[in-house]
């Protein structure tokens, strides 16, 4: 009777749990098509190669050893113990008691692979901690935007992997125990847990609820973070995947080009030129597009995908020139100012709190609320130097300069509101074709009484 | 030194005179604002074009029918500038059927490489670095007869839009290799170089407010690193460490090289050297300039 009550009972909460983030997944699905339409490029095969490489081979974490081992250890930890999780999904369902030890000698390996991989991740997740949250934290895991709720989030995610971890042990050492007791052989190698057997009571009905509170606890946990997941930068763990499939494949220093604005340059230069007609909308009236992006809507789709892939590591802000050297510009926060404002603009997940800053704005803001000026300032914008070195140093392949130059092009096309000295610039480029005010008469005057020295 | 042999003076192809002899260059050869106008580059405008001259390729310069490639109007945002300036070189460039593009600029390499064929324009181009590492490799540059480089310490500053930007980041260390100097690597070096701050239109505006200049904070890392300064090194930020605030040693490097291979990085490293008052014992040079003189070509 018990039995099918738990049968029952964990057939409703898998079938919410998955239902709820089916829901949370949808509303983000719907975020990121806001965005424009953008042109990929690149054959598949390139895409799944560079998804093999970046998102499963991890090779951009490993520019430094360290925290790439550490994360390697809860990478790999995930993987291993998502395939206990569809045996205890089965258990649930079925109400059998470890499935797979069908699997013979194969399941041996896998439990012990698992336990071991779970005493590291623990391991693993005290250094994230001590990384975090020492006096003078890792630098990068520091700045202006890795407040509040940001500097919460990061630490529940730790602290909800080792409280799954511990489940999963007092699981294991107390079925193990029960066995033993039994005299019976348990299915499965378990190294870290038979150490733990000497701290497990002697009653089998402890035993017995402590097993099932283990297993409940494990799987009713991670069915809950699987939810808190869309509110998080955790959320990364399923959508570094699709950002990096989806990623330029494209030399980084070639920025995309304004196909609306080669429309008009053509035609002023030819005037036989056909101007496309331009998209329309639902009543068939034309859509006119703003230049650059002011909004998150005006970004491409995979700027916006890029934001719900950041977790938030800080390796391009550390990277950063402008940064390094104290002015505001931090790439990670144009990133999370992105997924914040889409958050408030448009569908926002279960828990998701975007001004969640304890009142305290990152940055001198406008009333506005959109992107620029209410997310993220021209002061900001105008510090970058284009130089993609935290395109180079994401390890999923977020390309925060993208947005940058987007919102650039409206600041200057729309607002006209560049710095008054590139202003300057711009108008002797038109002028003079170079950027100084030289005359272009002058232009070959470098020439003038160059010898060169014959050799024999 | 070796011995001055004979100087001749240059007389610089125009493609305008090749075309109207209906010749075409092997390659053409764009100078850039930067090559045409500003003083310290112009040197490395009249080193490369000594290096053309003495190994003999058939170049040209379009001369004053050259103009800006846009690029920084694109950086900054200005794409229609931007777009405009592209259209009327692509002209200029097809109408003379223009086939390959040698350039000592970064900038004017990646934009007319990168981003003048969605726009129709479609040519081979060539970064120096390259073109020079070509020239050493095929024996036609010795690397000998002129200044010795030999034993010196040279670092090589990365070009964001040579290096991150194209993946360049051998050719100019190859360069620098011929020259049997003592090379020495700094930090933040190719993939992980640190912007000398000129880039995306910031050389032609005031900086943002901060702590310091980008060129001071790569000048100081090139200098300890010349210097070979652990505890310098130490104190500059690095890619996850902190600020350990150490005291810079007393030892200087006497005679050293920062070698470039960009305007604005020229322009950049050098005001630094300024700044930190090392003009005296650091020099910042062009690969171009570095291969003509170890090769005895100025005159």
């Amino acid at each position: 009777m018990v039995q099918v009550l738990q049968q029952i009972l964990f057939l409703l909460v898998a079938a919410l749990s998955i239902g709820l983030f089916a829901w949370q997944v949808r509303k983000i699905r719907a975020n990121i098509l806001q965005g424009k339409d953008r042109a990929m490029g690149g054959s598949v095969s390139e895409r799944i190669n560079k998804t093999l490489l970046v998102a499963f081979g991890q090779q951009k974490m490993f520019k430094r050893l360290t925290p790439a081992l550490l994360h390697l250890v809860v990478y790999v930890g995930f993987l291993v113990i998502n395939i206990e999780v569809i045996e205890i999904m089965i258990d649930g369902l079925a109400g059998s008691h470890r499935i797979l030890r069908v699997l013979g000698p194969g399941y041996d390996a896998l439990m012990a692979t698992n336990e071991v991989l779970g005493a590291l991740v623990i391991v693993a997740v005290a250094a994230f901690w001590w990384r975090r949250n020492r006096q003078q934290p890792v630098r990068r895991l520091t700045g202006v935007e890795l407040r509040a709720w940001p500097k919460m989030d990061a630490n529940i995610i730790l602290y909800v992997e080792v409280a799954l971890m511990l489940a999963l042990f007092t699981m294991n050492s107390a079925d193990l125990k029960l066995h033993q007791l039994r005299g019976e052989e348990m299915p499965g190698t378990f190294p870290v847990s038979a150490l733990l057997v000497g701290l497990m009571p002697d009653s089998v009905t402890a035993l017995h609820v402590l097993e099932r509170v283990g297993w409940w606890i494990h799987i009713v946990g991670i069915l809950a973070f699987l939810n808190y997941l869309p509110s998080s930068k955790h959320f990364h763990i399923i959508m570094a995947f699709p950002n990096v499939y989806y990623s330029r494949l494209v030399p980084q220093g070639q920025f995309s080009n304004v196909d609306s604005i080669t429309h008009e340059v053509k035609s002023m230069m030819d005037p036989s030129y056909q101007v496309p007609a331009p998209p329309v909308d639902a009543e068939g009236n034309p859509v006119i597009e703003r230049f650059g992006a002011k909004d998150v809507e005006d970004l491409a789709w995979t700027n916006l995908l890029n934001a719900y892939s950041c977790t938030e590591c800080g390796r391009c802000t550390s990277v950063c020139p402008a940064n390094i050297t104290g002015k505001l510009l931090s790439p990670r926060k144009i990133i999370m100012d992105t997924r914040d404002r889409m958050e408030e603009k448009f569908n926002s997940p279960l828990i998701f709190k975007p001004n969640n800053y304890k009142g305290e704005d990152r940055m001198q803001v406008s009333e506005e609320g959109t992107l620029v000026h209410g997310k993220v300032t021209a002061e900001e914008l105008w510090a970058c130097t284009t130089c993609n070195a935290c395109v180079e140093a994401c390890p999923v392949n977020i390309n925060p300069l993208d947005s940058i130059i987007e919102m650039r092009r409206y600041l200057v096309l729309e607002e006209t509101a560049a710095p008054n000295s590139l202003n300057v610039m711009f108008s002797n480029i038109e002028n003079n074709g170079a950027p100084w005010a030289f005359s272009p008469s002058d232009r070959f005057n470098w020439a003038d009484d160059l010898f060169v020295a014959e050799k024999a | 030194m070796a011995e001055q042999v004979a100087k001749r003076q240059v007389s610089v192809p125009l493609m305008a005179d090749l075309a109207a002899r209906g010749e075409s260059p092997e390659v053409l050869f764009w100078v850039g604002c930067a090559g045409a106008f500003d003083d310290r580059y112009k040197r490395v405008t009249r080193a490369f074009v000594r290096i053309l001259e003495h190994v003999g390729v058939k170049y040209a310069v379009l001369g004053m029918e050259e103009s800006c490639t846009g690029d920084p109007a694109k950086r900054a945002g200005n794409e229609f500038l931007f777009q405009m300036q592209a259209a009327t070189n692509i002209a200029t460039l097809d109408g003379y059927g223009i086939k390959t593009i040698v350039t000592a600029c970064p900038h004017c390499f990646n934009t007319i490489k990168n981003e003048y064929p969605a726009l129709g324009g479609n040519y081979e181009v060539i970064h120096h670095s390259t073109f020079l590492q070509q020239l050493i490799n095929d024996g036609r540059v010795k690397v000998q007869g002129g200044e010795s480089y030999k034993g010196r310490r040279i670092t090589f500053h990365d070009s964001c839009y040579l290096g991150r930007a194209n993946d360049i980041y051998e050719a100019p260390r190859e360069v620098l290799a011929a020259l049997d100097a003592d090379l020495v690597e700094m930090k933040r070096s190719k993939a992980n170089g640190l912007c000398c701050g000129a880039g995306g239109a910031q050389m032609f505006k005031e900086p943002e407010r901060g702590k310091k200049d980008i060129n001071v904070e790569r000048t100081e890392e090139a200098l300890a690193t010349l210097d070979g300064d652990a505890a310098a090194l130490e104190a500059l930020l690095g890619v996850e460490g902190g600020n350990a605030g150490a005291t810079p040693s007393p030892k200087k490097a006497d005679n050293g090289i920062i070698a470039v291979g960009c305007p604005f990085c020229m322009t950049m490293m050098s005001d630094g050297v300024k700044n930190k008052e090392r003009e005296s014992s650091v020099q910042v040079f062009d690969l171009a300039e570095l291969i003509a003189s170890a090769e005895g070509l100025n005159a």
